[in-house]
């Protein structure tokens, strides 16, 4: 069999800002290759220009920000402005974090985000809702 | 094809997509090579391998500085293997390339191994020819050396890099894998631990053993999270170049290179006709279950698969 002209998701897992904590964004990671997924993991730091170039270069089907830093309002409206730049505005955008409930729902609004995932919600939702957008 | 148009004139996204098609074996992707075939050749690649962790990526994005700081422009493919059981992979070789991700000068992408055996796939090597028709002056590919992926640079690189560090006796074991016949140049990488000179000579002793061919690998010692000896690495290769050069081997590897692919080629498409045939005459299931019964043989069963093929004449 030849596996190799067989197609995968392949997801962006980016951690922008200043937070030090990458373990969220590990487990997210862990979970969509156990999925079959194949995971770009760029580690911390990233910028937003960062993360939007890793986007484009890798081709992938699905950007996924992990932001604990509380600076989700600014970084993510910045990203998705990059993504649309480099003619990537329909790659689904995803934000996970501690991010409250009304910045979630202006997020959403504003087109800035796709599908915001909390603490709460478990692995298997984000796997679930990542192939449903990407079959 | 308009992808193939844009990728020429320079579009980092139309490259971006042409990878992925390509890696996706998409029924475009013979279309695609072919078009882009006479763009290519003009890039010198550079095959950087060693254990996991020895830090080849670390190396990577030092080198990066060196090559840009010459002017010249990369395209960097980082291969890592997908889980055997799931398909899946992290690819996290950009995590320590991030010096560049941000220079238009510089193209990064991961791959995952899909299934190739621990190999270097077809599609990294057609991955480096659509950097090349890009116009990358130089390509530089991470592979992981885990048994095939070792041989397989070599086909596919102009010159090899073996990374080796001094920690666990690595370097012993991996001389005796046979990695010395892979390798253009060795470095032993995180000099800053100890062991380093014993590694060093440890190698420069089998290379004395080793009495053929006009070219010796160097060995450089490099603390890549400090960028020590990444220049010395960077002379190393651009001394590697410049024999493979002046002795003609080059365009010898280089044919030799494209034998095997075309050989491959032929082979590959052989093999695809072949099925298709088989395929629409009939199931190999009822086959199977006689065999299974000691009814019959696969021997015979598959010499009159194939005596009911037609070949076409070219
Ligand atoms: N002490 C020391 N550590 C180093 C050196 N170079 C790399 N490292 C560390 O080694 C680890 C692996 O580095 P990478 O550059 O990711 O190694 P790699 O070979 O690309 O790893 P894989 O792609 O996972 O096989 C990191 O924690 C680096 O910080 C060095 O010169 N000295
Ligand atoms: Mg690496």
């Amino acid at each position: 069999m030849d596996m190799s002209s067989k197609r995968k998701i392949r997801v962006l897992v980016a951690k922008p800002g200043l937070d030090g904590h990458d373990r969220g964004a590990k487990v997210v990671a862990r979970a969509l290759r156990d999925a079959g997924m194949e995971v770009i993991y760029t580690g911390l730091h990233q910028t937003p220009e960062q993360v939007a170039e890793a986007a484009l270069q890798e081709d992938v089907d699905v950007v996924g920000l992990s932001i604990l830093s509380g600076a989700h309002m600014t970084l993510v409206p910045r990203i998705k402005e990059l993504l649309n730049e480099r003619q990537l505005g329909a790659v689904p955008l995803l934000v996970g974090g501690i991010i409250p409930e009304e910045d979630a729902l202006a997020l959403k609004q504003s087109g800035c985000a796709d599908r915001v995932f909390t603490p709460g919600d478990p692995l298997e939702s984000i796997v679930s809702y990542i192939r449903d957008r990407c079959i | 094809m308009q992808l193939v148009t844009e990728l020429l004139g320079g579009n980092r996204r139309a490259l971006a997509r042409l990878i992925t098609l390509v890696e996706n074996g998409d029924p475009l992707k013979n279309e695609i090579l072919q078009s882009l075939y006479p763009h290519t050749g003009k890039a010198y690649v550079i095959g950087i391998t060693g254990a996991p962790g020895s830090g080849k990526s670390s190396l990577v994005d030092r080198l990066l500085q060196e090559m840009r700081g010459a002017g010249l422009t990369v395209g960097v493919v980082a291969v890592d293997p997908n889980s055997p059981f799931t398909g899946g992979a992290i690819l996290g070789d950009r995590i320590r390339m991030q010096d560049h991700a941000l220079d238009r000068g510089v193209f990064i992408r991961s791959m995952g191994t899909r299934g190739s055996l621990g190999g270097l796939s077809r599609a990294t090597r057609e991955t480096i020819q659509l950097l090349d028709a890009f116009g990358k002056d130089l390509i530089l590919v991470e592979t992981v050396g885990v048994g095939q992926s070792e041989v397989d640079i070599v086909k596919t690189a102009d010159t090899t890099v073996v990374v080796l560090t001094p920690a666990g006796g690595d370097s012993v074991q991996t001389l005796k894998a046979g990695i010395m016949e892979i390798a253009d140049i060795f470095v032993i990488n995180k000099a800053d631990l100890p062991g380093t000179e014993r590694a060093a000579a440890e190698v420069s002793a089998m290379l004395d053993l080793k009495s053929c061919c006009d070219w010796r690998p160097p060995v450089v010692p490099a603390v890549s999270t400090r960028g020590e000896g990444i220049g010395a690495l960077w002379q190393s290769v651009q001394e590697h170049r410049e024999y493979l050069e002046k002795s003609g081997r080059l365009l010898e590897i280089r044919k030799e290179r494209i034998s095997r692919e075309l050989t491959e080629q032929v082979e590959h498409l052989v093999k695809t006709m072949v099925w298709e045939k088989i395929k629409v005459r009939m199931t190999l299931g009822s086959l199977v279950e006689e065999i299974a019964l000691r009814r019959r043989d696969p021997y015979s069963a598959a010499r009159e698969l194939l005596a009911q093929i037609e070949f076409p004449v070219p």
